[in-house]
């Protein structure tokens, strides 16, 4: 990309530390930024200013711990130059909230309300158990973050989870559209609970917990829901998705094309 | 009802509503005040009026506790009454209690 060299895009000095930092980081500010798509989309008004305040809270959850970020790596940075000014590869968001959530396309069909309610779901309860476990950093910056985000976390799981029972106990209709979200949205969850080496030295070090021990009560929580949705929970799939090791789905260009267009056509702009 | 309705239509489910019905919402700004009505929104039931509730009337820091209530549930009293309910208060000032001394002591009350 022509533009992107002459205005120059950031090249990190990644330590473990901050890669764990980004990945949440990352998930929360793509999640944030495919759920405010829905803005003056709702499918009813109250509705559309709940996603929004979702969105909103997401955003400000991925503006604290890339603030953060920028001050673990240092050389200047700062939250908006690490959103606005990385390259795809540096992002460590997870594959799933890279995915078209309000538009269907080729690659990724459905794209509807059924999608978004179940994805918010999945993903708070994710959130969830991450910042509880985040509570007991040895870091007291991701400490006091996750102790506001986790009360975010908690509403953002009963609204979405409400709305999964309720189109998985409804018509027909939905329960269909529900089942189609669920078979779409499953495949992308195993890498919420990868191992790796960068979650191993965040539980050796005490930074916060490595993703496989969010698995026993992000499960139970979701079985819990599931059933009331009278949704079966999928096997698990062999494919493991890998945004959070800088490989991203085919959507990922699109969605930060548009997210960054303002600062690479004019760096430093501001409003 | 005519006679000849056969039984079978008095159990027949109600027809889909084309929307939600209205709630009227109540919120408390802080503890010790009352809770005051601030506006009203579709929701499906009462669990969710209470929640987009939240997302629509407290996002800016306006409540600490929020009451809902189906607007069908309100009784009002009707506009046409107003002059025989609310008119003839006007000319009783006697019903305000300012026409007795206070001690200096109640100087405040």
């Amino acid at each position: 990309m022509a533009a992107a060299a002459a205005t120059g895009s950031i090249a990190l000095e990644l330590t473990q530390s901050l890669r764990y930092v980004l990945r949440l980081a990352d998930t929360a500010l793509i999640h944030a930024q495919r759920l405010a798509e829905w803005c003056g989309h709702g499918p009813v008004l109250e509705e559309d200013i709940a996603l929004t305040n979702l969105a909103l809270d997401l955003l400000g959850q991925a503006r604290a711990l890339l603030t953060h970020a920028a001050a673990l790596h240092g050389g200047g940075l700062d939250e908006d130059s690490l959103a606005f000014l990385r390259s795809e590869h540096e992002f460590f968001n997870l594959t799933l909230v890279e995915q078209p959530l309000r538009k269907a396309s080729a690659h990724a069909p459905g794209g509807d309300f059924a999608d978004t309610v179940l994805r918010n779901f999945l993903l708070a309860t994710w959130f969830k158990a991450v910042w509880l476990g985040l509570s007991t950093s040895t870091d007291a910056e991701l400490r006091g973050i996750a102790v506001k985000a986790v009360k975010e976390a908690r509403y953002h799981q009963q609204h979405a989870g409400d709305w999964v029972v309720r189109l998985g106990d409804g018509t027909a209709e939905s329960s269909g559209r529900l089942k189609a979200a669920l078979a779409r949205a499953w495949p992308y969850t195993a890498e919420m609970f990868v191992c790796d080496a960068v979650d191993t030295a965040a539980q050796l070090c005490g930074l916060g917990p490595a993703r496989d021990t969010l698995r026993p009560p992000w499960l139970n929580e979701v079985t819990e829901v599931f059933t009331l949705a009278l949704l079966v929970v999928p096997a698990d799939t062999p494919f493991i998705s890998t945004g959070t090791t800088g490989r991203h789905s085919e959507h990922m260009g699109f969605i930060l094309a548009e997210m960054q267009v303002l600062q690479r056509q004019f760096p430093g702009g501001r409003w | 009802m005519s006679a000849g309705t056969p039984p079978a239509a008095l159990a027949a489910p109600a027809p889909a509503q084309a929307e939600w019905p209205l709630w009227e919402v109540f919120v408390r700004p802080k503890a010790g005040l009352d809770h005051k009505h601030c506006g009203s929104l579709h929701a499906a039931d009462a669990a969710m009026a209470v929640q987009l509730a939240r997302d629509v009337y407290t996002r800016r820091q306006e409540g600490v506790s929020l009451w809902v209530v189906r607007s069908s549930d309100i009784t009002a009293s009707d506009p046409g009454d107003k002059g025989m309910y609310f008119d003839p208060m006007a000319d009783k000032v006697y019903r305000h209690p300012t026409f007795y001394e206070l001690p200096v002591a109640v100087d405040h009350m």
